[in-house]
């Protein structure tokens, strides 16, 4: 259990949801792909938030003895310390998640609306706006 | 092998056990051809995945993605293929699988060789932090480190709530924006 194998499993993820969004016929199909895309991303920026040192924290740590003291004393409370920037990956992950819900529900809205006016949901027939 | 060894052997055998599910699964999701079968197994997926969020001290993360993933986004999934579903067709694929196949093996190639050739700034894990590793500062950052994640969830409240709140307050416009943009899609057009 390292970066390296926690960033394997998310480029893995990434691009099976990939082939799966190129070659798959069916919207709903095409839509689970690209969840998967999401999730590989995912792992990554949580990996990347778990594993990785910021080179500002490690080069010129603007930390104190007196921050540390406070962290150990509060049992991992860090109000205000540098070292929450060491979750960012995890905030990113959070909108990420947070947009994949808002595509997926539009997304599904347009399957749906489509299906009414069209009753197909093979991307390959629906090609009006093609030249 | 210090004493925490045991335990890293168990997070071992956990990532590998959700690391092959994760991916079995996703396999499975793109060579179904039934699209019911493919959702159900695009949870499996799902659930697997937090579980590498556990595995990777992000607890929160973990719950949000159950709770939004396997909760919400799968079941909108399983209603739309309901909806759609029909039933001689299938989820065929088009005509482009070889071409794909070629070219997403080399985008999986050379992203692997990428990531294991680079040099990863890394933090130093929790049982081999001792006072010799690294300078007296990264030393200090580590110790640190290794309290911020005992316990995220705080952490990334505050992370939330003070440096990140306005693309917070952003995040919830688009939420209502596509809320409305769904209900509006989807609502049936009197004439």
């Amino acid at each position: 259990m390292s970066l390296e194998n926690f960033l394997l499993v998310s480029a893995v993820l990434f691009c099976i949801g990939l082939y799966g969004a190129v070659t798959k016929r069916n919207i709903i199909t095409v839509l689970m792909c690209i969840e998967l895309m999401f999730n590989g991303v995912n792992v990554a920026a949580v990996a990347f938030s778990r594993y990785i040192l910021p080179r500002g924290l490690a080069v010129n740590p603007k930390i104190s003895e007196s921050d540390i003291a406070t962290v150990m004393a509060n049992g991992g409370h860090v109000a205000d310390t540098v070292l929450s920037t060491l979750l960012t990956g995890q905030v990113f992950a959070i909108f990420i998640i947070t947009v994949a819900a808002a595509e997926i529900a539009l997304g599904l809205g347009i399957v749906i609306a489509i299906y009414r006016n069209r009753d197909t949901v093979d991307i390959t027939n629906i090609n009006t706006m093609k030249g | 092998m210090g004493r925490g060894w045991p335990l890293m052997f168990s997070l071992d055998v956990m990532f590998w056990i959700l690391a092959i599910s994760a991916i079995g699964s996703a396999v499975a999701v793109v060579s179904m051809d039934d699209v019911f079968w493919a959702a159900l197994f695009l949870v499996a997926s799902f659930l697997a995945i937090a579980g590498l969020f556990v595995l990777l001290n992000a607890e929160f993360l973990a719950a949000a993605q159950v709770l939004i993933y396997v909760g919400a986004i799968s079941i909108l999934l399983i209603f739309a293929i309901m909806i759609t579903r029909n039933p001689q067709e299938g989820s065929t694929s088009n005509g482009f699988q070889l071409v794909s196949k070629i070219l997403i093996s080399i985008l999986l190639i050379s992203m692997s060789v990428a990531l294991v050739n680079t040099e990863w700034n890394e933090l130093h894990d929790y049982y081999e932090i001792g006072p010799g590793v690294g300078s007296e500062s990264t030393t200090q950052v580590q110790a640190g480190a290794v309290n911020v994640f005992a316990d995220t969830t705080p952490v990334l409240a505050e992370l939330l709530l003070k440096n990140y709140v306005l693309p917070f307050e952003v995040a919830s416009v688009l939420l209502l924006a596509a809320v409305i943009g769904a209900l509006v899609l989807v609502q049936e057009r009197s004439r």
